[in-house]
């Protein structure tokens, strides 16, 4: 199965969406071999092994900060939030990729999603446990956790529903049902698909469960595409809700670099970015790895990339119109935070690397040569969450000085910060990785429709 | 194929299910499915790897009702956020934020979204679950060997033989003369594979486990006792120390409270100035103004004025006379028994102390007079105490106390009229 190039355009002619001899058949079977071989390759292991000993001492950071409290980490007054609000922001926007290409693509007929929507599906609901971590460890007290949920109590209190924090817990935890639930409905008849070819009665009573007893009846399809379609129509505003709350948790505060309009269009276009970046990263070597060439095809990588140089435009604007603003608004605190503190106050290589990786590089996708070369684009991509990485922090770095020099501060991270920062990856990629070696990696079922005769009634 | 295909010996023991019929592409299912229908058969259904474009047509299926669901859920959720944020937030406990309307829509929004999406998408997918009847774990298609391909790469159609028009033979030939590439008869086995008893029984355990500790705490939370309730995160209410009072193992004495050193003195607390701090020299009470407060200025007088309208004209009235509100209202009570009228400040004992006594008064009380050391700091008592002199003078003053030509705008008025 070697890579056809089918990226070119031509007027009155559709490029394959799948490419090589796919039907039916060799695609059921090169996409549940994946999931059914009795041993994987070395390789596997040896990322898993990686994977889960990072995992590791991520559980172990977890369980000192929980045992000693927040203070391991190097958060301060003025710097409430550190690297567990950037780590929460970045994982966050990661996952937005996955929704987008899920739902937003679906709504607009974009076939080419089939292929790499799972993968990428999987890719969000990972990203948003890895999310979802972060705050939940930094109240501190976790076991109070649910204090957060409205719920009758002996305290006779209510959560402030007009804090932008409490709707942040709303549109997280929304985001992580609605997408779970949107990706395991989409894998049902997949799983029903491992579950007709198992060979042992532990495989098939395992995928039996999950699979819910699916047959592939039209009359259960007839409802099966209406309740796709309208997760999709659900999914397309929750995720661009998602990040704009988020975004409001900073924009609703007063503090200058913070209090802007710009905020939410601005944290879904970067989210958009990171994500999409996330994928490239991701399904490159796992369509090599795999062999998923062909269904994973160089047009799947080269509409990604393109998806990419639009955001890392949109967000290029929304920094230049930060400065802009700042200037123009004669306010002194705005001007002194973007024009002075930002560029080139103790932060400043940090705004400098996020502007390089985050508007100069990911132009080299202007030319097609690196939109289809694959490790050009792996670069570029892990350049890019490099990137995008820093621009939260260098967002939550405006904490440090605001209004009063004298409440000025400095963060500074603990070894803790960063080994959790790291660990979060092995949460990641062992879920990732499990994913691979259990699940459909490539929603089968919708990919048949696609084939060239898949359309015909 | 399957043991239970088709031998007429076993046929008798097993119950007749239906018939499956398979075909090898999408657009052959879809013509079957429509002469089935057309042959007035009603309990069947086609099975496919994926959505078949045109099958719904054929089979006859009708639009789902899982939008309208979608939309009552969507509803209820914005009905159920509205409503939670305005009675818990306005109602129950009103909370006050900066002054802010304690509901007002465009705060109350991102929940209510976010609540609109969450009911509308667990609908969407429980809804599909229960129409399509899933999950389902037991289907007695799932004999049939051939039919595992249903969900890979191959097409069925199904008929039930409980449909009023099934006819095994002749839908046979029906089926093959629409194309199937096989046939076959699908029986429910007698012995359909069953959950041992052994698991129903782990099960029944574990749950009932399961229930305890839930049961408990509802158990202790409704019900009193004399003791402590149980309380699993001690928090901030578990500080372990001695109190004060009680003795303890640590010190020689058994005290748990530790005294200073003889002599220590607290930071700011040494008030070794007799003269400023007490208003006595000696024994005697002084008759100057400490140097601390000297030379007087207007600005300490003004000083003095205030701090006596808030401490001292509630009794003593604004201009000293004893005529405070309190006292006033109090006497205007018939039931004050044992009520002491403030003394007027310029009755003759008063205004012939000296200034150290009425410091004294000020800072110790007198009588039944309590002392204002603890809300008044020295600095205040002695500018109350040169304001107090003040009042004094000027309700005894004479003609010559006034300057000139004060003293000639008086003497030119005629008050006879
Ligand atoms: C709660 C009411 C009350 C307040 C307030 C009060 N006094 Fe008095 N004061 C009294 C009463 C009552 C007496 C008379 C006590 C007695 O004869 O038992 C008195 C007596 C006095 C006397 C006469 C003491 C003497 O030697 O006979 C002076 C001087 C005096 N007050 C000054 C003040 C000054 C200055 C203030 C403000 C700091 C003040 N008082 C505030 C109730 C009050």
């Amino acid at each position: 199965m070697t890579a056809v190039d089918n990226t070119f355009n031509l007027p009155g002619q559709r490029a394959p969406l799948v490419t090589g001899k796919a039907d039916y058949a060799t695609i059921t079977q090169d996409v549940c071999a994946i999931a059914e071989q009795h041993r994987p390759p070395r390789s596997w292991y040896i990322a898993f092994a990686v994977s889960v000993a990072t995992l590791g001492v991520l559980g172990a950071a977890i369980v000192y900060l929980i045992t000693t409290g927040i203070g391991v980490w190097g958060n301060n007054s003025p710097a409430f939030w550190g690297f567990d609000i950037v780590n929460f922001v970045f994982w966050v926007g990661i996952g937005h990729a996955g929704t987008l290409i899920s739902a937003i693509l679906f709504l607009f007929r974009q076939q080419w999603r089939t292929s790499i929507n799972r993968m990428a599906e999987a890719m969000t609901i990972f990203a948003v446990m890895c999310a979802g971590l972060f705050p939940a460890i930094h109240v501190g007290r976790v076991w109070l956790i649910y204090w957060l949920a409205p719920y009758p109590n002996w305290l006779a209190m209510w959560p402030n529903f007009r804090s932008p924090l409490l709707w942040d817990v709303f549109a997280v935890s929304t985001y992580a049902t609605v997408s779970a639930l949107f990706w395991y409905l989409g894998m049902i008849p997949d799983l029903a698909t491992l579950r007709d070819r198992a060979q042992t009665p532990i495989r098939r009573m395992a995928y039996g469960l999950f699979a819910l007893g699916w047959t592939g009846s039209a009359r259960a399809w007839h409802h099966y595409e209406r309740a796709y379609l309208l997760l999709a129509a659900l999914a397309t505003p929750l995720v661009l809700s998602v990040h704009s709350v988020v975004s409001f948790d900073f924009a609703v505060s007063q503090v200058p670099g913070w209090h802007t309009t710009v905020f939410p269009p601005y944290f879904v276009a970067g989210a958009i970015f990171s994500g999409f970046a996330m994928v490239i990263t991701l399904a490159v070597p796992a369509r090599a790895y795999f062999g998923l060439k062909h269904l994973i095809t160089p047009r799947h990588l080269e509409n990604i990339c393109k998806v990419i140089l639009v955001t890392s435009l949109m967000v290029g604007y929304a920094y230049s119109i930060e400065l802009f603003t700042a200037w123009y608004s004669q306010n002194p605190y705005e001007s002194f935070l973007f024009l002075g503190n930002r560029p080139f106050g103790p932060y400043g290589v940090f705004y400098w690397i996020m502007v390089t990786c985050n508007v100069v590089i990911p132009q080299l996708f202007w030319f097609k040569k690196c939109r289809t070369t694959a490790w050009i684009m792996v670069v570029i991509a892990i350049l890019v969450n490099v990137g995008m990485w820093m621009e939260r922090f260098v967002i939550m770095m405006s904490l440090t000085r605001d209004f009063l020099p004298s409440s000025w501060g400095l963060f500074i991270p603990t070894p803790i910060d960063i080994v959790m920062f790291i660990g979060s990856f092995g949460l990641f990629f062992t879920l990732f990785l499990l994913f691979c070696r259990y699940l459909p990696v490539v929603a089968m079922a919708e990919v048949k429709t696609v084939l060239p005769h898949g359309h015909q009634p | 194929m399957t043991a239970h295909a088709t031998p007429a010996a076993e046929e008798s023991s097993e119950r007749l299910c239906g018939l499956l019929a398979e075909f090898a592409d999408a657009p052959a299912l879809v013509e079957a499915a429509r002469t089935v229908r057309e042959a007035g058969i009603r309990r069947f259904d086609s099975h496919s790897p994926f959505p078949v474009h045109g099958i719904d047509g054929a089979m006859g299926i009708r639009p789902t009702v899982l939008p309208w669901l979608v939309m009552g859920a969507g509803v209820a959720g914005a009905i159920v956020a509205l409503v939670m944020q305005w009675w818990t937030n306005a109602v129950d406990y009103p909370l006050n934020i900066s002054g802010k309307p304690l509901f007002s829509l465009p705060a109350n929004i991102p929940v209510t979204f976010e609540l609109i999406i969450l009911f509308s998408a667990l609908t969407a997918f429980f809804g599909v679950l229960a129409l399509n009847g899933l999950p389902r774990f037991h289907d007695p298609l799932s004999q049939s060997e051939r039919f595992r391909r249903a969900t890979a790469d191959r097409f069925f159609i199904s008929i039930d033989a409980r449909d009023a028009a099934f006819d095994a033979t002749r839908l046979r030939g029906l089926l093959e003369g629409a194309g199937a590439t096989a046939v076959e008869t699908v029986y429910e086995a007698p012995t359909a594979a069953q959950i041992p008893p052994v698991i129903y029984l782990a099960g029944i355990v574990v749950v009932s486990l399961a229930l305890i500790p839930p049961l408990w705490i509802a158990k202790d939370r409704r019900s009193t006792s004399d003791t402590p309730r149980m309380h699993p995160v001690r928090d901030m209410d578990d500080q372990p120390r001695f109190q004060p009072q009680a003795d303890t193992p640590l010190f020689a004495n058994g005290q748990t409270m530790r005294l200073p050193v003889p002599g220590t003195i607290a930071s700011g607390d040494l008030r070794d100035d007799d003269h400023f701090f007490r208003g006595t020299e000696g024994e005697q009470f002084v008759t100057t103004l400490p140097p601390q407060v000297q030379p007087v200025t207007l600005a300490f007088v003004q000083r003095g004025r205030e701090r006596y309208d808030v401490y001292c004209a509630p009794c003593h009235g604004l201009a000293g006379a004893g005529d405070g509100i309190t006292s006033v209202r109090a006497l205007a009570r018939p039931d004050s028994p044992g009520w002491v009228p403030p003394l007027s400040l310029h009755s003759l004992g008063v205004r012939e102390q000296p200034i150290g006594k009425i410091f004294n008064s000020i800072t110790n009380g007198i009588r039944t007079m309590p002392a204002y050391n603890a809300q008044i700091p020295p600095q205040d008592r002695w500018a109350i105490v040169v304001y107090v002199l003040a009042l004094q003078r000027s309700q005894n003053a004479v003609l010559d106390d006034l300057p000139p030509e004060e003293r000639e705008k008086l003497e030119l008025r005629d008050f006879r009229n």
